[in-house]
């Protein structure tokens, strides 16, 4: 596995705790995803929790993979995908009093983290991760 | 919910029913030669609701031997947990008796042998009767399929399920949910649903297009037991659409969904749910995890992974039982709810002896109507096995029945290397016994069986054998398929379960160079069971058919080909 967490740090910010969900494959490295999230927040602080991701544990077409977010109170929302060619997937821009919740679809090139992360209404960063396999499909029993 | 105490309670009572080894009190019953249709069923009747499970079937209408894995290596958490025990070890810690008649249910030692003291088990008949025993005791007792009901047998396949449909709907189940139902096809599973007599469930169950739940599988229903409200939550295989072929259901979507299951946990709760029962098709190990971070399940009644464990698992105030495969057990659970929650509980894994438990003459008699159009096809005799050879197919990732096909699609397709899919489905036959087109079709039955032939890069080999050997192994059970490993005909590998994906698999060899496969060489693959549409070649069946017509008198020794490490 080629998420450390040294680059898990990276990506939220030197002030960040993050626990790390437990991944068993092969990452891309996810500076280009790093870079898209500085983008966003400005390399304001990023914590855990207050946002809700919804995505299978293993895609049942990587082309097309139903994801939900949700994070009450949000003003936007971006999704990044680590592993992709390109990492930005969407940004959900909130308008007052909307919910914070969006759902779409989204291309994975393979198994890989997917990252949301929400700008709340005062500012603040909050983030979810969930590692979304892609596999070959074949003979379960 | 349940307290510890009341939890020491029940499993201080399960002690009692079952005698000091807490199980086994069959197995003691019939090394004293009186092994009874009255001592099997045997229960004093507990608590208030009793339920019935039965699961993975695969469309085995008559008894049958089946052999229990010799390994099924548990990882992370799982390692050396049931249902992760086999053997001497199962056998000790579950106070088995060597030679017992639980040791040849549950354990793979000695099977051909104990198979000439103790017999077939199974037989929808059979089971018939210890129903009907079972609501006499009680009866409002709530009676549950897992799954995996119609798919598995020469008669299902030629009659699209029709024949299970027919015989499980005279055993009148309250409720079931899906696997291998879906392999039927989207419009062909929707018929019979749409005329089932009881509840087709699955929270899971979701339309693809809209990634919202289903509207043709309901995901719960509730019913009144014993003045009770018992919730019944359905939950199919969460992986039907990527270990079968999606094109045959491309309506349809699954997934484990944990936060779905606790939105439908919360609504049955807030709907008066005294007794919230998880009917399963997630296999042991995910629903061990699920009853841990799912908040409110009071019994997971698990299928899937083929497990016959003779004690519930408790985890938190949930308890999962397993119910095993193939017709061989009934689990009978009753429970103790009041005051809105459940106090206590009593089991007891029925073991389905063939020749013990009388047929019900009813049943029988819808079986043998099914089979009557096909017997002659059924019976026909295509070769014998050796003295030396039981055929199987349980094991992580060996089988002696797998063997056999893999050297049937090396031979009959002329190919370098050969794949048979780790399904854990498919009767045993026993030494010096004859082998039946429905011998056959017990181990090859489903609805893509084309035996196709292609090349494949030694590289890409080494890809398939890793991305299988993840949906096994992997640590998070969140992320296993269930099933076992590929079965590889013609090459030899080390296989490390205790490494990640791309680190398992080493020293892929060429079986018949004795040379280590090149990442760059293109090799003749010939496999079966592909989730690609339009896979061409001939249909699995015939080709094993043809295999040991040849043979005549089948020999197969266990290759050894694959050498496991890290277990």
């Amino acid at each position: 596995m080629n998420l450390s967490r040294r680059n898990i740090l990276a990506i939220g910010g030197a002030a960040v705790t993050v626990s790390l969900i437990p991944v068993d494959f092969a990452m891309a490295t996810p500076e280009a995803a790093a870079e898209a999230l500085n983008a966003f927040t400005g390399g304001a602080a990023v914590t855990d929790g207050g946002i809700d991701l919804v995505a299978p544990e293993i895609a049942e077409n990587g082309n097309t993979v139903p994801i939900s977010v949700s994070a009450p109170g949000a003003v936007a929302i971006l999704v990044l995908s680590e592993g992709n060619p390109s990492p930005g997937v969407a940004t959900f821009t909130f308008g007052e009093g909307a919910a914070g919740t969006a759902a779409t679809r989204i291309r994975l090139a393979g198994t890989q983290n997917v990252l949301a992360v929400a700008k709340m209404a005062d500012g603040s960063f909050v983030r979810a991760a969930r590692a979304v396999k892609v596999t070959i499909g074949g003979c379960g029993g | 919910m349940i307290s510890r105490r009341d939890f020491l309670q029940a499993s201080m009572a399960t002690a009692a029913l079952y005698g000091a080894s807490g199980f086994g009190n069959w197995s003691r019953l019939a090394a004293q030669q009186v092994l009874t249709q009255d001592k099997l069923l045997e229960f004093d009747t507990f608590g208030n609701v009793s339920l019935v499970h039965i699961t993975d079937i695969h469309a085995q209408l008559k008894p049958v031997y089946f052999r229990e894995p010799e390994f099924n290596i548990g990882v992370g958490a799982a390692k050396g947990q049931a249902p992760h025990l086999t053997g001497a070890e199962f056998r000790r810690r579950y106070g088995i008796e060597d030679g017992s008649a639980a040791a040849y249910a549950l354990t793979h030692d000695d099977f051909a042998a104990l198979a000439q003291s103790y017999g077939r088990m199974g037989g929808l008949d059979r089971v018939a009767t210890v129903l009907k025993a079972i609501r006499a005791d009680r009866p409002d007792a709530l009676f549950l399929d897992g799954g995996d009901t119609w798919h598995g047998s020469y008669t299902c396949y030629h009659t699209a399920g029709q024949d299970v449909v027919n015989v499980m709907n005279a055993l009148k189940p309250d409720a079931m949910t899906f696997h291998w139902e879906f392999t039927l096809g989207a419009e062909r599973i929707e018929d019979i649903v749409a005329g089932l007599p009881f509840a087709a469930l699955g929270a899971n169950i979701y339309d693809a297009e809209w990634n919202e739940p289903s509207e043709i599988f309901a995901p719960y229903k509730m019913f009144e037991r014993g003045g009770v409200q018992v919730a019944v939550i359905g939950q199919a295989l969460p992986y039907t659409a990527i270990a079968n072929p999606s094109w045959m259901f491309p309506g349809y979507s699954f997934g484990i969904r944990e936060e779905r299951m606790q939105e439908v946990v919360d609504e049955v709760r807030a709907k008066g749910a005294e007794l919230v029962v998880l009917l399963s098709h997630n296999g042991f190990d995910v629903d061990k995890q699920m009853a841990a971070r799912v908040q409110g399940i009071d019994v997971i009644l698990a299928g899937h992974t083929h497990d016959a464990v003779p004690e519930p698992v408790v985890v938190g105030d949930t308890i999962v039982i397993a119910s095993g495969s193939n017709g061989k057990f009934v689990s009978r659970v009753d429970l103790d709810v009041r005051d809105g929650r459940m106090m206590g509980f009593r089991h007891k894994l029925i073991p389905i002896f063939a020749d013990v438990i009388a047929p019900d003459a009813d049943v029988a008699a819808l079986i043998d109507t099914q089979r009557a159009p096909y017997l002659d096809q059924l019976t026909e005799v295509i070769g014998h096995t050796d003295a030396d050879t039981t055929l199987y197919r349980r094991g992580n990732f060996a089988g002696t029945w797998d063997d056999l096909i893999c050297q049937a699609l090396l031979e009959e397709r002329e190919a370098d290397i050969s794949m048979s899919p780790g399904v854990r489905w498919g009767p045993s036959v026993l030494p010096g016994q004859a082998i039946t087109r429905e011998d056959i079709f017990g181990v090859t039955s489903m609805t893509y069986g084309q035996a196709y032939r292609t090349e494949m890069t030694g590289e890409f080999l080494k890809v398939v054998l890793e991305d299988v050997g993840d949906n096994l192994f992997n640590p998070d059970p969140y992320y296993q398929q269930g099933g076992d490993m590929v079965r590889i005909g013609g090459m030899g590998f080390s296989f490390d379960v205790s490494k990640r994906q791309g680190a398992r698999v080493s020293d892929m060899t060429l079986l018949k160079t004795g040379e280590a496969i090149d990442p760059a060489r293109s090799y003749v693959v010939a496999g079966w069971a592909s989730v690609n549409p339009g896979t061409e070649g001939p249909m699995i069946w015939d080709l094993v058919e043809d295999h040991i017509r040849r043979l005549g008198t089948v020999s197969v020794q266990p290759s050894g080909s694959v050498k496991v490490l890290g277990a």
